[in-house]
């Protein structure tokens, strides 16, 4: 992921990926906290983390870059991330079609399987794949 | 809302409170930390604007009724619907509901004109006593 931008901002980072999904990882920073009384991360830098690692999901499944736009995008905030934990986001694109990508994804702090948070969206094609 | 009692993910994006007559609740400048392909504002911080508008117009309701409580978020949807450009963002926080224990925020999200949202988002917040 790049340093600059909102992403370099919110200190993103490449974690991992399979044939199926793309995984992000955001370390934790107090910079993130959005309930200072609790110390926790705010929900905000979790939604970019997914609405990236699922966009990214999208040239995966394509094999090839093309440009998309974020349509819709809604998260379920399942339980807080503990304090101080780096959060994972894993992303896949589950259908495709000619004008738009259907994409789901989870977010968790260590267990996968006990996210933090779910994620469903759609990515609207705003042109053709490149390479063609 | 006063910038001071914004959370320091909302500083890092350079969110502060709108001006009193503008109709907004708060704003995001342009700026590197908003940024995403060049020259367009990255969803994530127009979510994050989104957000944080959404809890600031339902922590002025729940202080306007009087309640000490903390509040929960369950869940955001976000339909994006223009490119934000490198301009100031404004959003404004509608309380639907504050119910007992489920709070039903929209929160609308603009740059020139009101008359062109870039975003709108619904958020649902759970209530919790705080005692």
């Amino acid at each position: 992921m790049g340093m600059v931008g909102h992403n370099g901002a919110l200190g993103l980072r490449w974690c991992d990926s399979s044939d199926e999904w793309i995984e992000l990882r955001l370390p934790w920073r107090d910079a993130l906290i959005g309930d200072e009384a609790a110390r926790l991360m705010a929900s905000g830098p979790i939604f970019t983390m997914m609405d990236n690692a699922t966009s990214l999901a999208v040239w995966q499944k394509i094999g090839a870059f093309r440009p998309q736009a974020t349509l819709d995008f809604r998260i379920d905030y399942i339980r807080p991330a503990k304090s101080g934990r780096d959060v994972i986001g894993r992303g896949e694109c589950y259908r495709l079609t000619r004008s738009i990508a259907f994409v789901r994804g989870i977010a968790h702090d260590g267990d996968a399987d006990d996210p933090v948070a779910h994620c469903a969206g759609t990515f609207m094609f705003t042109g053709p794949a490149w390479p063609s | 809302m006063t910038t001071r009692s914004l959370p320091p993910y909302a500083r890092l994006l350079g969110i502060v409170a709108a001006p009193a007559d503008g109709g907004a609740t708060l704003a995001m400048p342009f700026g590197d930390a908003t940024l995403g392909r060049p020259g367009f504002l990255h969803g994530g911080a127009i979510a994050g604007l989104l957000e944080m508008a959404g809890v600031a117009a339902l922590d002025a309701e729940i202080a306007a009724g009087g309640r000490t409580v903390r509040i929960k978020p369950i869940n955001m949807t976000v339909d994006f619907m223009r490119g934000g450009r490198e301009a100031t963002s404004y959003a404004l926080g509608t309380v639907e509901r504050l119910g007992k224990r489920v709070a039903n925020v929209d929160v609308v999200a603009w740059q020139d004109s009101r008359a062109k949202p870039i975003a709108r988002a619904h958020l649902n917040f759970l209530i919790v006593d705080d005692d």
